[in-house]
């Protein structure tokens, strides 16, 4: 028999639904924001989506407004109970359109439509369900017997996961009483708008949720609002400190879930096959745009040749192009920008001396694309070891002992994740104690819950989201 | 102890059968010898399988969509692969040469579509299948070894392996000792697999030797791949799933664990050794996916009738239906086809 190649199996790109124009929410309806509109693109052709109009100043000072108003009026007072079903009615929809927001994700994120359908809408769902159920609730989560809202929240997120990253922080916040005023990034502002029509859908009150699109400077002038109580955001560790200090002193709240650079730790008693399996999920799930991402692999020298081999093959199955195709592992990369900072990092792995190994996939012809990469003999004093490169390209160490293994794991300015690859439950754990990471998977990675916790410490943040510790963040306990 | 599979010392020079015979004095395993401490010690020392992550990855593989001319073509390669089987204690000659006349032409309205591999029956048939396939490239596959429970004396096996033998028998499925894999009697196992591999016979006229697991009876992932080790030690051409008298029997996951000791026997000695899914695949769609996954982690090499094969009675019929469906764009019922 000849080659076996999959013919392409698109998932059809009008399920999106997609408009010609977006605009910002606010109290409730749709409306022109006042800032200069911009053009979201599909990364996998560099094709114009949709227009999106934007916020300004004066958007955000309305959608604070209209934030305050709802949290004193409506949502702070109503029984959990209420608040509960409407949660759980932007829940159900959100599972119900599950397919439209799929295919909508991924042509404004550029990620495999496998992940969009299969991992970030049905978490994104999970999220809310989970959270809709803490609303009346919140007495018996070890936060007192009435435990307060905090007021309005002011909410950045990043465009790795647009919709994901939306719920985690709108979830938390309405259960427990909060009303949100959200930016969703610059390049993908699509699934967070239809979020925002999906809470109109299920009869939100106006203002407990307002969505304003935009760049940078709308986020920045949101988070330095006067009139908000807490501020949450996920992005970079840059943008991260500037936040804070522009808070420091202002009694008002704050979360940060930052960057990472997470070490996976393979021990020679691993179960190997499903260490391939995990680490290349570690680094290639969402092209490696991921802040937990295991972008260093650390495997102890006694099968690092036969890992990497067997991790070059598991790699080589890996299938890139266009995202919409059901077939596809590794999709486009967000922007033209973040692929110049992938290209900028990899090149500088070339030129201190670490040897690059390339999957040998074929690429589309057009749209933003990087092959999956994998570094060897990498040092820990190369930029490719230390800095958060958000894209598909793994950095592989070897360690001799355990000591060795975490030292190097801890090396880093970032804490958020890592990962252990034992079949000993002992060393697992032992490992895992002494690893400076807020979360660590043991013989998985990238696994998410809403009942499970997840953020970091040192520079890659604090706070977290998921699980009881996830509502304190909203709560004045 | 961690025992690693290396990476390949040798070329990947001889991957044929003809070559076979010759490979047990320069074996690079040949140091493990036959005795149950010998054995144990390489068997227990295997990297370990993670049932969780194990599993994911044979869901993620499910998920492939397969269309089009690469559906065709899938579709295809399985009837290509299957040992069209019939193991009951009603099967007549009647039955057999009905079974024969589908494995040569499972849609004689579709000419165009290939022979299956093999049929597969017991020993006391095995006559009748060999006189009505005479001049097709179907083999005639026997089980022995006391199947399907393997519980009697090496000598019955032996007798039961060497009927099928001289009867004309091209491939032997025998049945491995689980009560003595279990137990941890490696050694006996391992003695009785090369035993039925000598009677097998020998030369270019050896019957090709498929060991079955049993995997259904062996308690978890861990022991699926010692026992594959161990089949493939003593000598087995194929490693076999299940009998299909027990369930669970093939599953995409067990189907995994097997298609990645092959490809590890053949990193490490550069031999092509195969893998037979038996017992529980009767949707097109099952088989398809197990294809993805011979594919996907054994490689694109196993992609052959002579590395791959299904143990399956009505999945030809379902491959065929769904093989009419890609050519004329509608299901047909079932009974639109003939079947055995």
């Amino acid at each position: 028999m000849g080659t076996w190649s999959y013919a392409p199996a698109p998932e059809s790109a009008a399920l999106a639904d997609l408009r010609p124009g977006y605009r910002p929410f606010i109290d409730g309806e749709f409306v022109d924001g006042n800032g200069a509109p911009l053009k979201t693109v599909n990364p996998a052709t560099e094709e114009t989506l949709a227009e999106v109009s934007t916020a300004d100043a004066s958007d955000v000072d309305r959608a604070v407004a209209a934030a305050r108003r709802a949290y004193e009026q409506v949502w702070g007072p109503m029984p959990g109970a209420e608040r509960a079903k409407y949660l759980f009615r932007i829940a159900r929809i959100v599972a119900e359109r599950a397919r439209e927001l799929a295919v909508l994700e991924t042509l404004d994120n550029g990620k495999p439509i496998r992940e969009s359908r299969d991992v970030d809408v049905p978490a994104a769902a999970a999220h809310l369900f989970h959270h809709a159920g803490w609303a009346d609730k919140l007495g018996y989560a070890g936060f007192g017997p009435q435990p307060r809202p905090l007021g309005v929240v002011g909410a950045v997120i990043p465009w790795n996961f647009p919709l994901l990253m939306a719920a985690w922080k709108i979830a938390p916040a309405l259960a427990c009483g909060n009303t949100v005023v959200l930016k969703p990034a610059e390049t993908t502002p699509l699934t967070a708008l239809v979020l925002a029509g999906i809470a109109a859908e299920a009869g939100l009150p106006p203002g407990v949720l307002n969505v304003l699109p935009g760049a940078g400077d709308v986020g920045a002038t949101l988070v330095g609002h006067a009139d908000l109580d807490k501020v949450a955001f996920t992005g970079s560790t840059e943008v991260g400190k500037q936040i804070q200090a522009r808070l420091a002193g202002t009694g008002r709240r704050l979360t940060l879930e930052l960057g990472g650079k997470a070490a996976s730790i393979v021990y020679d008693d691993a179960p190997l096959d499903q260490a391939v399996d995990g680490v290349t999920d570690g680094i290639f799930f969402n092209q490696g745009q991921v802040c937990c991402a295991g972008s260093r692999l650390l495997v102890q020298e006694s099968i690092a040749e036969e890992f990497a081999e067997l991790l070059r093959r598991r790699i080589t199955t890996l299938r890139v192009g266009d995202p919409l195709d059901k077939n596809t592992d590794v999709g486009a990369i967000n922007s033209r920008a973040q692929l110049d900072r992938i290209l900028d990092l990899a090149a500088a792995g070339d030129a201190e001396g670490a040897q690059r190994w390339t999957s040998p996939c074929s690429l589309p012809e057009r749209g933003l694309f990087f092959p999956p990469t994998v570094f060897s003999q990498v040092e820990q004093t190369m930029r490719v070891a230390r800095e958060e490169i958000f894209g598909p390209v793994l950095a592989v160490l070897t360690f001799r002992t355990p000591d060795e293994a975490v030292s190097k794991a801890n090396n880093t300015p970032y804490g958020l994740s890592a990962g252990v690859w034992t079949d000993k439950g002992s060393k697992a754990l032992w490992t895992a104690q002494r690893l400076r990471a807020g979360v660590v998977w043991v013989n998985t990675f990238n696994r998410f819950d809403p009942t499970a916790p997840f953020g970091g410490y040192r520079e890659s943040g604090f706070g977290r989201e998921g699980g009881l510790a996830g509502l304190a963040a909203y709560l004045d306990g | 102890m961690t025992t690693t599979v290396p990476v390949p010392r040798r070329k990947d020079t001889s991957t044929d059968g003809a070559a076979a015979d010759q490979r047990a004095p320069a074996h690079p395993l040949a140091g493990i010898g036959g005795s149950d401490a010998g054995l144990r010690r390489f068997l227990h020392g295997l990297p370990g399988v993670d049932q969780v992550g194990l599993e994911r990855r044979s869901a993620t593989l499910a998920t492939r969509s397969i269309k089009a001319a690469s559906k065709l073509q899938a579709l295809d390669l399985a009837i290509s692969m299957i040992d069209l089987t019939t193991l009951e204690g009603a099967d007549t000659p009647g039955k057999v040469r009905s079974l024969c006349a589908q494995a040569r032409r499972p849609d004689p309205e579709h000419p165009d579509v290939p022979p299956v591999a093999a049929v597969c029956l017991y020993p006391d048939l095995v006559g009748v299948a060999a006189e009505a396939l005479r001049g097709s490239p179907v083999a005639v596959a026997a089980v022995a070894t006391a199947f399907p429970s393997g519980r009697s004396s090496l000598e019955v096996k032996l007798a039961d392996t060497a009927l099928a033998v001289r009867e004309g028998a091209d491939e032997i499925d025998m049945v491995i000792d689980r009560g003595a894999f279990l137990s941890g009697r490696y050694g006996a196992v391992h003695e009785e697999i090369v035993a039925v591999r000598e009677a097998c016979g020998a030369g270019s006229r050896r019957a090709h030797l498929k060991v079955i697991l049993e995997t259904g009876e062996l308690g978890g992932y861990d022991a699926v791949r010692r026992a594959c080790w161990l089949a493939l030690l003593a000598g087995a051409d194929v490693i076999k799933t299940s009998t299909g008298k027990i369930a669970p029997a093939a599953t995409l996951p067990v189907v995994q664990v097997m298609l990645q000791a092959v490809r590890d026997w053949h990193r490490l000695t550069g031999e092509r050794r195969g893998v037979k899914a038996a017992g529980g695949i009767r949707a097109a769609k099952d088989a398809v996916r197990h294809l993805v996954a011979v594919h996907e982690v054994a490689g694109p090499e196993w992609l052959d009738p002579a590395l791959f094969r299904f143990g399956a009675s009505s999945l030809l019929n379902d491959l065929l239906r769904q093989r009419r469906t890609q050519l004329s764009g509608h299901y047909v019922g079932a009974d639109y086809i003939g079947s055995a």
